[in-house]
């Protein structure tokens, strides 16, 4: 399976593999969520503000 | 300091600022990380005794690194929050929770698959990877605890005080190996029984680990780091955002009462 990488880690490659895998896949999947809650949210406020919905300030922001 | 944290308190500007340093800290993260996962594999000898498995310490360290930084951060902004009432404290302390989880999350899954090899098991609940995992399960206590309240005012005080409670974990988690010897104090802790290496990179005397696998390791820490802060901006980014939406939510919602109690009256 890896021998297109050319790599011989010798007889504990499988838990080498297993560790860079792991944090890539949780990597990939926290900057995937982080992506989509972002869009999620702007979706959310330019609906609001395409039916005329203001906060009061718009220049002060956290909604507090 | 003081200066940049007081001016970035305005959300407006913070979200402006953000905006322009987050693509750039993402790209830094991105070419640190690939020149030092290029070291780890193509430019670092094996070590001597742990053989090729050595190339595990190059992103467990940095994750381990990451998991406590992250709860540190967390305390930093909790007492921001509870004592200055600075506005982006709940915001950075929030947004950084489940980041830091994930990284203590890695750390203690790489650790295992690292221990396996070296130790011959994948789990022994000696201090060092006890206190962590108790690390990990703080993280999550935060995180539940945050969520189990509607009121989110009420929820973010509560959470930062146990933020601030729970940081006793850390210098447990690095006395747990190494001790703690203060003679002119009369302190005197011996280390815990553990399987843990001590700190090669992070002690008094320099660095105990050849150049050779130190550089590729320090590449990393630099590249995890710069890859966390990114992702702790993006998050508060997105926090913010969620607030925002939530403001308008709610003045939709004041307004449609506001025009029903008005036809109501005209009924009347």
């Amino acid at each position: 399976m890896m021998a297109p990488l050319l790599l011989d880690l010798g007889k504990h490659a499988v838990f080498i593999w297993s560790s860079y895998a792991i944090v890539a896949i949780v990597i990939v999947v926290l900057i995937a969520w982080l992506v989509i809650e972002g869009r999620k949210y702007q979706r959310q406020i330019a609906q609001l503000e395409a039916r005329g919905t203001r906060r009061r300030s718009a220049s002060e922001g956290s909604g507090r | 300091m003081q200066n940049l944290t007081q001016r970035l308190a305005n959300p407006s500007r913070f979200m402006a600022f953000s905006a322009v340093a987050l693509p750039m800290l993402a790209l830094l993260a991105g070419g640190c990380l690939a020149v030092g996962i290029y070291m780890a594999f193509f430019a670092s000898p094996a070590d001597y005794q742990q053989g090729q498995t050595v190339k595990i310490m190059y992103i467990h360290v940095p994750s381990a690194w990451l998991g406590m930084m992250c709860y540190g951060l967390i305390a930093l902004s909790s007492f921001g929050l509870l004592v200055f009432r600075h506005p982006l404290a709940d915001v950075s302390a929030k947004a950084a929770a489940p980041i830091g989880a994930a990284f203590t999350f890695l750390a203690l899954v790489t650790g295992s698959l690292w221990g396996k090899p070296m130790w011959g098991t994948y789990w022994v609940w000696d201090a060092r990877l006890t206190s962590v995992l108790i690390l990990f399960f703080l993280y999550l206590g935060l995180i539940a605890l945050r969520t189990s309240m509607d009121d989110e005012a009420l929820a973010s005080k509560l959470t930062a005080v146990l933020a601030l409670v729970g940081v006793v974990i850390l210098p447990f988690i690095k006395i747990s190996v190494e001790g703690l010897s203060i003679p002119w104090l009369g302190i005197e802790i011996p280390s815990w029984n553990t399987l843990h290496q001590p700190s090669s990179v992070l002690r008094a005397g320099g660095p105990t680990i050849h150049r050779s696998i130190l550089i590729p390791l320090l590449v990393n820490a630099l590249g995890f780091t710069l890859l966390f802060f990114a992702m702790h901006l993006k998050a508060m980014r997105n926090e913010i955002l969620r607030r925002r939406a939530l403001a308008l939510t709610m003045a939709e919602v004041n307004r449609a009462q506001r025009l029903a109690a008005g036809t109501s009256a005209q009924e009347a």
